[in-house]
């Protein structure tokens, strides 16, 4: 007579599961949730990064914090840079994704030239734009003056509009071949027959955008958006190595402030 | 209301000819069935007559105009149903039937009332705030009549609407499809490949094989006389049997044809019919409630071991032994011939 097979570990669900799931758990309660609670108890404090010595500190920082106008400017800049370049990411997205759901001659090609912008380290791609948005060999006033759309000079990184205009401009073409990948996808998952069935039904190019493909993509935009606005709020490259704040501290985001002061706090005293 | 003109339409997919040449007359008002087996380019036939599809070459006329160049399919009065229903997801009930309205921009009073019209017309009114998701197979379906419906098309063009319907379902639809077709007496085009649907919806039939018509007539034209082994094997249920009888009266080379229906035991005849008799050696018999199947062979034919099938309604109680040879008989009226090499009817 054979013993039924015993009972192994793998058949043990409750111990099982416990198990797969405890590093993925140890992991965001060490590595999230302590540092997490950790940032927002020390913000209360008078601790620095040399000392952390737990002083309470009340609303002090963050008292010192809003009465500086560096930080302000940096939050309300923080704010329009990734509002206004996801608004152009979606746009350029959409735009780019309908061009690549066609099919031609080359796509294969045009759709790794169009991802390169993505892969390329910030750093790098940001020392390219310097030189595109140089007030002397700007390639974009060059051209707009040999076109005759522009009369005067456009100081791209000495103007603090302009500046930021920049920043939103490069932040927009790093994110957008992502956020164009993402709505492909989501275009080629909408049923084939809906998009006939609208055109059956009478719906011409744009209403079928706007009507049916659009809220259909919904979804998926919103998670393209999600990536590109966590991307830019927390960039520091594209300020650092195409403004570095200026002109007079007009453009920073708030990550650049807060690095430099922590960077300074770390200075010996 | 128009008839649809189809003269030698071809579309070829590279080598594929999925239409190969297709010349159709569908009259004002009726209700044309395209039957063929996946791959026989009755979808893609259809597709055309939408515009979704651009022929390689042959017209297409709607009505008196032509619409195969570059007329879009909003400008061909057509109205389509899917296989899929395609209905638009992110919209209510209404939303979805009034959107062909909204395209066409009518004024927004009227498309309440066309839309509660068509709603009522399909009693779907209750469900009119309701999101496709939220709705079974049966319910979505007739809410893509509905929006068909609201266009006032000159043309109704159906692809499979009853193949995601459940087989129930699938009998009160077609007889609701029906009612309704003879009502508003539009065109119609109805794609499909189940013979059931064909055989009851039905005026004509157009049975399609690779790309060609193979036959076109009413279901009776195409069950009872088919033209070539192809429509005589595809349409019926179970289909017809061939065999090389091997009958000195008939050319050589000739095929016999007859329905299971029509192949009995020689007792249940009466004395006056003029009988082909046949020794049959049964092998199995299936009992399907309503009938019996009789599987077997027929001795003394060209081809001894091919599977004959019989046909015996429950109104024939005879014992029919398996493993045994019996004598069953097909009136000679009900008899068909088709040459063996190109399978065409012979009149013999």
């Amino acid at each position: 007579m054979t013993l039924p097979p015993r009972r192994t570990f793998a058949d043990r669900e409750e111990v099982l599961g416990a198990v797969m799931l405890g590093p993925a758990l140890a992991y965001v309660i060490l590595l999230v949730g302590v540092p997490f609670v950790f940032a927002i108890l020390l913000s209360f404090s008078n601790a620095t990064a040399g000392s952390l010595s737990f002083g309470w500190a009340g609303l002090g920082n963050y008292v010192a914090i809003l009465g500086d106008p560096i930080f302000l400017r940096a939050l309300r800049n923080s704010v329009v840079v990734t509002v206004g370049s996801q608004v152009l990411v979606v746009i350029l997205a959409t735009a780019a994704a309908q061009v690549f759901r066609a099919t031609f001659r080359g796509k294969r090609f045009a759709r790794f030239v169009l991802l390169l912008p993505w892969a390329v380290p910030v750093s790098l791609a940001a020392i390219a734009w310097t030189w595109i948005f140089d007030s002397t060999f700007s390639v974009i006033n060059w051209t707009l003056k040999a076109t005759g759309l522009l009369h005067g000079w456009l100081y791209w990184l000495g103007d603090p509009v302009l500046a930021l205009l920049a920043i939103i401009i490069v932040q927009a073409w790093r994110i957008f071949p992502f956020a164009t990948v993402i709505v492909l996808a989501g275009l080629s998952s909408i049923p084939q027959e809906i998009v006939e069935a609208a055109i059956v039904d009478g719906a011409g190019f744009w209403r079928r955008l706007f009507r049916v493909e659009l809220p259909l993509l919904l979804p998926v935009v919103a998670v393209a958006v999600l990536f590109g606005v966590v991307y830019t709020a927390t960039d520091l490259g594209v300020v650092y190595i195409l403004t570095g704040g200026g002109p007079a501290n007009t453009t920073h985001g708030t990550c650049y402030p807060l690095w430099r002061s922590s960077a300074a706090s770390w200075a010996p005293t | 209301m128009a008839g649809i003109e189809i003269r030698s339409l071809r579309k070829h997919f590279g080598d594929l000819h999925a239409v190969d040449g297709v010349d159709l007359s569908i009259r004002d008002g009726e209700f044309l069935v395209l039957l063929g087996s996946s791959g026989s380019g009755k979808t893609t036939l259809l597709r055309m007559i939408a515009g979704l599809e651009r022929p390689t070459s042959g017209e297409i006329h709607i009505g008196d105009q032509r619409v195969d160049g570059d007329v879009p399919p909003r400008a061909r009065g057509i109205a389509m149903v899917f296989q899929s229903y395609a209905l638009y997801p992110h919209r209510t009930v209404f939303q979805n039937i009034a959107f062909p309205l909204e395209a066409s921009r009518t004024p927004r009073k009227q498309i309440e009332e066309k839309v509660r019209w068509a709603a009522e017309m399909f009693s779907i009114t209750r469900y009119l705030d309701r999101y496709p998701r939220q709705l079974s197979g049966g319910e979505r379906q007739r809410v893509a009549l509905c929006r068909a419906l609201v266009r006032d098309p000159k043309v109704f063009l159906l692809d499979e609407p009853l193949a995601n319907l459940d087989a129930k379902l699938r009998n009160t639809a077609r007889d609701d499809l029906k009612r309704f077709q003879r009502q508003i007496q539009t065109t119609t085009v109805y794609v499909t490949h189940d013979q059931v649907e064909a055989m009851g919806l039905g005026d004509r039939i157009v049975v399609m094989e690779h790309g060609k018509v193979r036959q076109v007539g009413t279901p009776q034209e195409v069950y009872e006389d088919p033209v070539d082994t192809f429509v005589a094997t595809f349409v019926g249920q179970p289909p017809m049997n061939l065999l090389d009888a091997g009958d000195p009266s008939l050319p050589p080379h000739t095929l016999t044809g007859f329905r299971p229906e029509h192949f009995l035991p020689k007792g249940v005849f009466g004395s006056g019919e003029d009988l082909r008799a046949f020794r049959f050696a049964v092998r199995r018999v299936e009992y399907l409630g309503s009938d019996r199947y009789v599987y077997g062979s027929v001795a003394g034919s060209g081809a001894p071991d091919a599977t004959i099938i019989a046909k015996l309604p429950a109104t024939i109680a005879l014992v029919i032994p398996e493993g045994e040879t019996h004598d069953f008989a097909v009136p000679r009226r009900a008899l068909r011939y088709f040459d063996a090499t190109t399978g065409l009817r012979r009149t013999a």
